[in-house]
């Protein structure tokens, strides 16, 4: 028996039609005048319990038949108020706030957070808490590209990608558990360092993932790329133009997937990220395709800049070594008395900061991600702390990738965005 | 003298002993002090305007801008082919709890791969400063959150209303100093408003207006299917 595949290599090639979809077969013509039907707009719900909305959010959709009229994102259902919780913690406490918000990628938040703060205070991390911090940014961002992958392919049909998907993300939870010991709610990191330095044999069990990955990413490649039914469905679907993702304040892979080249990474560099050897990859048509495009070779990048970590990675302290910003150890704490001094302040008080604001961005897995410290002089709380939300801003962007498509492609659309809930409503 | 034990947490590094000295090096200021390129023609340009300025966080220009001038400022640093900070990247509030509350702009020229921070102080019984919607559609959100929050209105903007909290949410503006962290209600009180509410309030009015009655539809295909004379097709016995 002849073995059958559904892959049909297609590229943008012009007779696909106009911006690159497939042509529809023809259908069998009929001479029939087009009836006439008493039609009327429609007000629909989608969600806020629905699975394709990815998260607690309501769409509420004007529709003519099929075709979105325009969308009314509703938000908030997750409200949870972490920017004013944080102002009633000591910095370090406010750690445990931050992978709350995006449980996707838990560790990038963790170090925005207290790279801000280090950035307010004028605190120098150490060389190899630098790369750590690297690394475990890296790791994310290949952990929540992959969630967007497999739920992503869900929605339009593809139901294998998203078992590979979570299989590799298994493994990346394993890693988060060796290292924080907790899968999602990681708080990893520490004003002036990290919460413990890397357990024995990480480092292996991260290099043994990184051989294994790519393998798999080619397989996921290979099921979606050229799939016949996943670039019907990308192809042209919720277009953006490159000025219109700027004013939209899209960043991310959504933005340089519409051909503007800003990756915080590269542009703002933080953390030696400019001595690293990586590729941005930039889109054209700011359509959903491009979009899946550029997260698929983001994690490509991501394998070579963690590579490339772990050959830098310097021995050495993690931690500051002041002991007014880092706790001591629990066996000094416990017998000696000037270190249970430090620690006894640096618990019941905190770390103080000097007066002024501060904001710091990184490329998060979903965009520019910044927080917003503002501190008044010697003040161990925030008196703000706020989170720049990259899915916040991008979602906003929704009723106009989504005007004149189909429900369906709505929903394509709203995946595309990568969002997560827990980061928009905070 | 104190035995130091080896292995188990001692094996991990964790920093200096309390009893060494404590090292300058690690609270020193970092970058230059140097002011954004902006900051000299901005003061040229708008003279009394700018209220303010001084770098932050070791190079981080700060700006105090005139709030009934932002949105004149504000258009001039979007427009100017030597600023073109086409992107706003982040609107928000700061409340000190001193009689006033900053309206912060983070600004961002993708063009010159430079970032400023704009601020309007606005004092509590003056909360309006115009809107920049029009300027930079990400401002829409922001702005609507701002709102919701702080309480500041925005002149011009579209569709000012509540963003994260509900459209009817009558304890206040959460992130102002003087909100309390658990609420102005008591729970009993936050209960019996929650169990009152009217199904219709989650809609704008507009929307009803021209959507007509809203509809419960699953899109999603996965609801109970049924055929006609009640049967569950699934089970394949009469009714449920």
């Amino acid at each position: 028996m002849a073995q059958r595949t559904l892959e049909v290599a297609v590229g943008r090639n012009p007779e696909m039609g106009p911006h690159g979809r497939p042509v529809p077969s023809p259908l069998a013509p009929f001479d029939l005048p087009e009836p006439e039907f008493d039609t009327q707009e429609m007000l629909i719900n989608i969600g806020p319990q629905h699975p394709a909305t990815h998260g607690v959010l309501r769409l509420i959709c004007e529709l003519d038949g099929e075709t979105v009229l325009s969308v009314v994102p509703d938000i908030g259902y997750l409200h949870s108020s972490f920017e004013k919780l944080g102002e009633y913690r000591t910095w370090n406490q406010i750690v445990t706030l931050t992978d709350r918000m995006d449980y996707l990628a838990p560790l990038i938040y963790n170090c925005a957070y207290v790279m801000s703060v280090e950035k307010l205070m004028g605190i120098q991390v150490t060389e190899r808490c630098k790369v750590v911090r690297v690394i475990c940014m890296e790791l994310d961002r290949i952990f929540g590209h992959l969630l967007w992958l497999g739920t992503t392919a869900i929605d339009v049909g593809a139901f294998t990608p998203f078992l590979y998907a979570f299989q590799q993300r298994e493994k990346i939870y394993t890693l988060h558990e060796a290292l924080t010991g907790a899968r999602i709610t990681t708080s990893a990191t520490r004003v002036g360092g990290m919460m413990a330095d890397l357990p024995a044999g990480w480092i292996e069990e991260l290099n043994a993932f990184l051989d294994e990955f790519p393998k798999t990413l080619a397989e996921i490649d290979r099921l979606l790329t050229t799939n016949q039914i996943h670039i019907g469905r990308t192809q042209g679907i919720g277009m953006i133009s490159a000025a219109d993702a700027i004013n939209y304040g899209l960043t991310g892979p959504n933005l340089r997937a519409a051909g503007v080249p800003y990756d915080v990474r590269k542009d703002r560099p933080y953390y030696d990220y400019e001595t690293y050897d990586f590729e941005v990859p930039i889109g054209e048509h700011g359509d959903c395709y491009d979009r899946y495009l550029c997260r698929m070779e983001e994690m490509r990048q991501s394998v070579r800049i963690l590579r490339q970590a772990i050959a830098r990675l310097p021995r050495g302290p993690i931690n500051v070594p002041d002991p007014r910003i880092s706790l001591p150890s629990k066996t000094d704490a416990m017998s000696d008395m000037e270190s249970m001094i430090h620690h006894f302040k640096l618990i019941t008080e905190g770390i103080p900061a000097p007066e002024g604001d501060c904001y710091f961005a990184v490329e998060g897995s979903k965009g520019e991600l910044g927080m917003y410290v503002v501190a008044e002089e010697g003040s161990t709380k925030p008196v703000r702390w706020r989170i720049r939300p990259p899915s916040f801003v991008n979602l906003s962007a929704i009723g106009k990738l989504a005007q004149g498509h189909l429900v369906s492609d709505l929903i394509m659309i709203n995946a595309s965005l990568d969002i997560v809930l827990g980061e928009i409503d905070r | 003298m104190i035995q130091r034990t080896t292995g188990g947490l001692e094996a991990v590094e964790q920093g200096p002993l309390a009893s060494d000295p404590p090292r300058a090096v690690a609270r020193s200021e970092a970058g230059s002090r140097s002011a954004d390129a902006a900051l000299e023609p901005l003061v040229a340009r708008f003279g009394s305007a700018i209220r303010k300025h001084r770098v932050n966080a070791g190079d981080q220009t700060v700006v105090w801008i005139d709030p009934s001038r932002n949105v004149e400022i504000l258009a001039w640093l979007k427009d100017d082919p030597a600023q073109r900070y086409d992107m706003m990247s982040d609107v928000t509030g700061v409340d000190y709890g001193k009689g006033a509350v900053d309206v912060v702009y983070q600004m961002f020229s993708t063009t010159h791969k430079r970032a400023l921070r704009v601020r309007c102080e606005l004092p509590y019984d003056a909360l309006r400063v115009g809107s920049v919607v029009h300027l930079w559609r990400s401002a829409d959100w922001l702005e609507r959150e701002v709102y919701d929050l702080f309480g500041v209105t925005f002149e011009g903007h579209p569709d000012l209303r509540r963003i994260l909290m509900p459209n009817d949410y009558a304890e206040g503006h959460p992130l102002r100093k003087d909100f309390p962290l658990r609420g102005r209600f008591s729970r009993a009180e936050q209960t019996r408003r929650a169990l009152a509410q009217d199904v219709e309030r989650f809609y704008r009015p507009d929307d009803l207006e021209r959507g007509g009655t809203p509809q419960e539809v699953d899109v999603s295909g996965h609801g109970p299917a049924r055929d006609e004379v009640g049967h569950d097709p699934v089970r394949g016995g009469k009714g449920g």
